[in-house]
C-alpha cells in the first residue's frame, strides 16, 4: 500500500484536537465545583448539577478524556516515529479514536444522571466499562503491534514506558470492575468488604502509577529530548528508573486505606513500598531535568521549553510528598483533608497537564505542518498556569492541616474541641483562593486553546514520509 | 507449598532479576548500544523547516 510510506498523522491529530476540547471542559467542571464549595448555592438545586455527580464528571473528564487523548495522541505519535512504521492498524486505530469519545461521552451523560459504580475513578457503570475494554485491547493491538513490525531494532524507552500503562492499565481495569450486574445501569462489585477496598485502591494508585506516571513518562522521554535538541541525560537511568518504577508502583495502593480494617502488615507494606518508591519517581525526574544540561539557556529563550522542565519539577515535588503523606503518623493528619486534593493537583495540574501542554505546543504545528502562532501567548499561559497552580495547592495545604489539626484537637475532658461544622466554615477563605488558582489555570489554558487555533486555522494536514531505509550505525 | 514460602521466593526472585538489570545497565558494553538507543528520536529525516524553533510570527 501507498499509504504504508507515510506515518499515520489523522488519528494523532484526532487525539491531539480532542486533548484540548476535553481539556477545557474538564477544567470548567473542575472550577464550577470548586466555586460550588465556595459558595454551595451554585448547585442551583438541580441535582445533575451537584457536587456528588459533577466530581467524578471532572475527575474522568481530566483524567480519561483529556490525559487519555494526549496518550492516545502521544503514544500513537512517537511509536510511529521511533520505529519508522506506519500504525500497525489504521482500521483499529480509527475504532480506538471512536470508541473512546464513546466511552467519554457515555460517562458526561451517566454521571450526572447518578448512574455510578460509587468506585472513585471507577464511576463508569457495566456496559461503558465493557466498551472500554474493547478500545483499552484494540490499543493494545494496535500500539504493541506496530512494536512488532518495527525497522528500529532497538525499543526507544518512551515506548517502554507507553508500553507498560497501556498493559497495566488493561489489567488494572478488568480487575476491579468486575461486578455483578443486576440491570442495565447497576452492577455491584466482585469482592466484598476490606477486600473490596484493598483491590479498589490497588487499581486506583496504579491508575496514579502507571496511567498519569509511566504515560507521561513516555511523552516526557520523547518530547523533552527533542525540544531541547539532545538527547536524553542517561539512557541507562531510564532502564533503571523503568524498572524500579514497576516493580514498586504495584504495592503502594495500601497507603489510601491507612487506619482501616485493612490488615495492619499491609499497610505498614504500602507505607514502605510508597516511601521506596521516591528513588525510581526522583530517577526519572532528574533524567528529565538533566536533558537539559548544557543548554539551560533554553529555559530562558523557550517558554515551550519551560513548561516541560516546570512540569518535571512538579512530578518531583509531588513524588517527594507523595511518599511523606503515606508515612502513616502523617497520614494520621493529612488523611481526609483539602491536603490530599492539594497534592493531586500539584501532580495533575503541575506534572500531567503542564507535560500534555509542552508537549502539544511541539505535536500539534508538527502536525499542520505550521510554526506555532505565538511565544509571548506560550509565556502567557505558562506564567497563567504556574500562578494558578500555586494559589491552589498552598491554599489546599494551609486547609488540609487546618483541617486534621482541627479535627483531632481535644479538650481537657476528653470532649472534641470543634465541630465538624466548624471546620467547614474555617475553609471558606481556602476554597475561594482555591476557586481563583483554578481559574487562572483555566484562563492559560484558553489561551493555550486560541494559539492553537491560531496556529491551525486554514492549514492542510500534514503528511510525513517515513525515512528508508532506517539509519542504522 | 506454603504461601508465605511462595512469596519469600518471589521477593528473592524479584529482587535478584532488578540487581541483574542494574547490572546490565551499567555494564562498559552496553554504552555504545545506548548512545545509539538515545539518539533514536533524532534518528529521522525530518524536513528542516518544522525542527527550527517556531518563531514569533502569524500565519495568514
Amino acid at each position: 500500500m501507498a499509504d504504508q510510506q507515510t506515518y499515520n498523522y489523522k488519528v494523532v491529530r484526532q487525539f491531539a484536537i480532542m486533548t484540548r476540547v476535553w481539556g477545557v471542559i474538564g477544567m470548567l467542571v473542575g472550577v464550577l465545583i470548586a466555586a460550588q464549595l465556595a459558595w454551595p448555592v451554585l448547585n442551583f438545586d438541580i441535582p445533575w448539577l451537584t457536587f456528588g455527580r459533577l466530581r467524578p464528571l471532572h475527575t474522568n473528564a481530566v483524567i480519561f478524556a483529556f490525559g487519555g487523548s494526549a496518550l492516545f495522541a502521544t503514544s500513537y505519535y512517537v511509536v510511529q516515529r521511533t520505529c519508522h512504521v506506519r500504525l500497525f492498524s489504521d482500521g483499529l486505530a480509527a475504532f480506538t479514536f471512536w470508541g473512546w469519545q464513546a466511552v467519554i461521552l457515555s460517562a458526561v451523560i451517566t454521571l450526572p444522571l447518578g448512574i455510578t459504580s460509587s468506585k472513585e475513578y471507577a464511576e463508569l457503570e457495566w456496559p461503558i466499562d465493557i466498551l472500554l475494554t474493547l478500545v483499552w485491547v484494540a490499543y493494545a493491538v494496535v500500539f504493541f503491534g506496530t512494536i512488532v513490525k518495527r525497522k528500529i531494532p532497538h525499543i526507544y524507552v518512551a515506548n517502554w514506558f507507553f508500553g507498560a500503562y497501556i498493559l497495566t492499565v488493561a489489567i488494572l481495569h478488568i480487575f476491579n470492575s468486575a461486578a455483578v450486574p443486576v440491570s442495565l445501569f447497576k452492577s455491584y462489585s466482585a469482592y466484598a468488604g476490606v477486600q473490596d477496598a484493598m483491590v479498589q485502591w490497588w487499581y486506583g494508585h496504579n491508575a496514579v502509577g502507571f496511567f498519569l506516571t509511566a504515560g507521561f513518562l513516555g511523552m516526557m522521554y520523547y518530547f523533552v529530548p527533542k525540544q531541547a535538541g539532545r538527547p536524553v541525560y542517561s539512557y541507562r537511568l531510564s532502564v533503571v528508573h523503568f524498572w524500579a518504577l514497576i516493580f514498586t508502583y504495584i504495592w503502594a495502593g495500601p497507603h489510601h486505606l491507612h487506619y482501616t480494617a485493612l490488615p495492619d502488615w499491609t499497610q505498614t507494606l504500602g507505607m514502605i513500598m510508597s516511601l521506596i518508591l521516591l528513588a525510581p519517581s526522583w530517577g526519572g525526574m532528574i533524567n528529565g531535568i538533566m536533558t537539559l544540561s548544557g543548554a539551560w539557556e533554553k529555559l530562558r529563550i523557550d517558554p515551550v521549553m519551560r513548561l516541560l522542565i516546570v512540569s518535571i519539577s512538579f512530578y518531583g515535588m509531588s513524588t517527594f510528598e507523595g511518599p511523606m503523606m503515606a508515612i502513616k503518623t502523617v497520614n494520621a493528619l493529612s488523611h481526609y483533608t483539602d491536603w490530599t486534593i492539594g497534592h493531586v493537583h500539584s501532580g495533575a495540574l503541575g506534572w500531567v497537564a503542564l507535560i500534555t501542554m509542552g508537549s502539544m505546543y511541539y505535536l500539534i504545528p508538527r502536525l499542520f505542518n505550521r510554526e506555532l502562532y505565538s511565544l509571548k501567548l506560550v509565556e502567557l499561559h505558562f506564567w497563567a498556569a504556574t500562578v494558578g497552580i500555586v494559589l491552589y495547592i498552598s491554599s489546599m495545604w494551609v486547609a488540609g492541616i487546618m483541617q486534621g489539626l482541627m479535627w483531632r484537637a481535644t479538650n481537657a475532658d476528653g470532649t472534641l474541641t470543634y465541630s465538624f461544622v466548624e471546620s467547614v466554615q474555617a475553609m471558606h477563605p481556602y476554597f475561594i483562593v482555591r476557586f481563583l488558582g483554578g481559574v487562572c489555570f483555566l484562563f492559560g489554558t484558553l489561551v493555550m486553546v486560541w494559539n492553537i487555533w491560531k496556529t491551525i486555522a486554514g492549514a492542510k494536514p500534514a503528511t510525513a514520509t517515513i525515512p528508508v531505509p532506517a539509519a542504522a550505525h | 507449598m506454603d504461601f508465605t514460602l511462595i512469596e519469600a521466593i518471589w521477593t528473592v526472585v524479584v529482587m535478584v532479576t532488578f540487581i541483574g538489570i542494574v547490572l546490565w545497565a551499567w555494564s562498559g558494553k552496553r554504552k555504545q548500544d545506548f548512545n545509539e538507543a538515545a539518539n533514536i528520536p533524532f534518528n529521522e529525516d525530518e524536513p528542516a523547516s518544522t525542527e527550527k524553533l517556531s518563531k514569533e510570527k502569524s500565519h495568514g
